[in-house]
């Protein structure tokens, strides 16, 4: 049997439906390898686990743990909170990372609850001193940094998705298959799941480098193209308001703020969006922010580094035009 | 059918949230308290579920400042048929482990068909207190609905994660969160606010529900530090005056932005 190293951090490492290591994998192996040994868990289809492990061991994982089964597509977390908690009896890690998307936040506090753990929730990066394991928060939309750690125990935390840059190195595996111990709780099950087809080339809006968001200011689906075509100039992920949302002009995902996606761009582009405190909650750590909006009081010029008093109708087809001629 | 809607005051996100730099908890107070719109949302489902189920009945739990009663009795008049209000001093600043366990014991007792909670809430933002509550509770939960349909013993709801879109089911009794995608809540009108006036509100401490908040035993997860940010300041702001577009292209490109 394999022993672990004593600063094991577990990490559980989602997979995509195609059976990959999921985007949110690399950074948290990589903030793994700042405080410890990565040892990574991904639950496979049966027959995907080789793959998978190897790809872990590129993003840094020393040792893979894989759980092959079919139970994880068809329930919700109770089979993936199994595995984690049978790799947590086998690894004794000092702490156990898992993305803080909404299926590793199940997992976590299933997991959290049935070991009885501490769990420190959404955090932007994590360190070790003579104590353990620190977690480090960004509260109230980046207005505070708050630290957290267990008072005994390895904490569960969940890592806010793009938060982490760091990077660990890759390295040849050592792999191990994973007896699971099924815990016989209830779940939900999964009756379908349609994929979402990758709608565009554009970068994915969580960790993007440039955002370019609408808001209402944009009046409809249609014009809403606008945010979409300077996106496109300027390489950037497309974001809005939930109001931009709520009247239909985006999906959902798109949404930027407190319930949406936080994210910390360099660059920060607002189109006729307020900047109401919940939508600056999830952007305002962006390190540049430019804004346009025909109302010279909107609160997002409080914070914004440029900003254009004017009809974004005007000023957004000017800036594209010189944005494109330079580029020729 | 028994439905269990948590909800909570949060201080109102339309103004500032201060955290205080010397106990790292919320300063309450500070700015006006408001019930937290999520857990409007989640109580919207629940009324408009019961609705439709002959027999149904909704309570509202919550865990919080004793202060926070006047604002909770707006769920009583938006149509909750009763609040339990778990209010503790020993529990001001409880972690999510504490706090599960607390809101656990409570709704074991209260006894449960189904339990609707909010997805994250506006000052906490965990996430994970559902799936804690559900295991401990035993029973299966479904997170973060965009949708739901209720029927007497079985739920089927929507959810996005993993890139796509899933449907979920289980039987009752469960749990489910659900997302802002849901409909805002109904305003309570003046017939529900003169009913709730004589709605039943119960008031629980950690040790009536046989949770001792000092006990050692578990892992608790504690706030070693707090510090506020500078905040940020605003830059340069033109108006447009027919080159607005240009300078902002300028700005960007000065700055290697573009
Ligand atoms: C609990 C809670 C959570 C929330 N979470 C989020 C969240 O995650 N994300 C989020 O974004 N919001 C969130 N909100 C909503 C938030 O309070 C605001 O309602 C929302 O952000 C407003 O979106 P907006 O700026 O697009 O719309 P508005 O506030 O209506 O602003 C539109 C702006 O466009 C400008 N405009 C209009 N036409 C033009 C034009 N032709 N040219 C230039 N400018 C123009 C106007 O001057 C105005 O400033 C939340 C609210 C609550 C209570």
């Amino acid at each position: 049997m394999t022993t672990f190293p004593d600063d094991s951090i577990l990490v559980l490492v989602e997979a995509t439906p195609s059976g990959e290591p999921a985007k949110s994998a690399a950074g948290l192996l990589g903030a793994a390898s700042g405080i410890g040994t990565p040892v990574a868990l991904i639950v496979a289809h049966p027959g995907r686990g080789p793959e998978a492990a190897a790809a872990c061991g590129a993003l840094g994982a020393e040792h893979v743990l894989v759980a092959e089964t079919e139970a994880a597509t068809a329930w919700l977390a109770v089979p993936a909170a199994d595995a984690l908690a049978s790799a947590a009896d086998l690894v004794r890690p000092d702490a156990i990372l898992i993305s803080n998307s909404a299926d590793g936040r199940d997992v976590a506090g299933r997991f959290a609850a049935r070991t009885r753990s501490a769990v420190a929730v959404d955090a932007v990066g994590v360190a070790r001193d003579e104590e353990g394991i620190v977690a480090h928060h960004s509260v109230y939309g980046g207005a505070y940094n708050v630290h957290s750690a267990p008072t005994f125990g390895a904490p569960v935390i969940t890592v806010r998705e793009g938060a982490v840059d760091a990077r660990a190195e890759a390295v040849e595996p050592a792999v191990e298959m994973l007896d699971v111990t099924p815990s016989g709780a209830a779940a939900a099950s999964i009756e379908l799941f349609e994929e979402q087809s990758v709608e565009s080339s554009r970068p994915e809006l969580r960790g993007a480098a440039k955002v370019v968001a609408g808001g209402r200011g944009l009046s409809s689906e249609e014009q809403f193209a606008l945010v979409d075509q300077l996106a496109d100039v300027l390489g950037a992920a497309v974001g809005a308001s939930r109001a931009a949302v709520d009247a239909g002009y985006v999906p959902n995902s798109h949404q930027v703020g407190q319930t949406g996606v936080s994210v910390s761009p360099q660059l920060y582009v607002a189109l006729g969006i307020s900047g109401a405190i919940q939508h600056r909650a999830g952007m305002q750590t962006a390190k540049t922010i430019v804004a346009i909006n025909k109302d010279p009081d909107a609160p997002i010029f409080d914070i914004a580094d440029f900003g254009v008093v004017g009809d974004l109708f005007q000023v957004v087809p000017q800036l594209i035009e010189s944005l494109s001629a330079r580029k020729e | 059918m028994k439905i269990i809607v948590l909800m909570k005051e949060v201080p109102d996100t339309y103004g500032e949230r201060t955290l205080n730099l010397e106990t790292g908890l919320a300063e309450r107070g500070a700015t006006e308290a408001v019930l937290d719109e999520i857990g409007e949302r989640a109580l919207e489902a629940a009324l408009s579920s019961a609705e439709k189920i002959d027999g149904s009945e909704v309570i509202v739990l919550s865990m919080g400042p004793a202060t926070a009663a006047a604002t909770l009795r707006r769920a009583l008049a938006m149509g909750a048929a009763k609040l339990v209000h778990i209010s503790d001093e020993k529990l001001s600043g409880a972690d999510l482990g504490l706090t599960a366990d607390v809101l656990a014991a409570a709704i074991r007792r209260i006894g449960f068909d189904l339990v609707i909670t909010g997805n994250l809430s506006t000052d906490g933002s965990g996430g994970v207190l559902p799936a804690m509550l559900a295991e401990i509770l035993g029973v299966p939960h479904a997170s973060t609905l965009n949708s739901v349909e209720i029927s007497a013993g079985r739920l089927e709801g929507t959810r996005e994660a993993n890139g796509g879109v899933m449907t979920v089911a289980t039987e009752l009794p469960a749990l489910i969160s659900i997302t802002d995608r849901f409909p805002a809540a109904r305003f309570p009108n003046f017939k529900g606010i003169m009913a709730a006036k004589k709605k039943p509100v119960e008031m629980l401490t950690a040790a009536e529900l046989g949770v001792d908040s000092d006990a050692l035993d578990n892992p608790r997860s504690i706030m070693i530090s707090v510090s506020e940010k500078p905040p940020r300041s605003a830059g340069t702001k033109i108006v447009d005056e027919g080159d607005g577009g240009k300078k902002l292209a300028e700005f960007l490109v000065q700055n290697r932005l573009a």
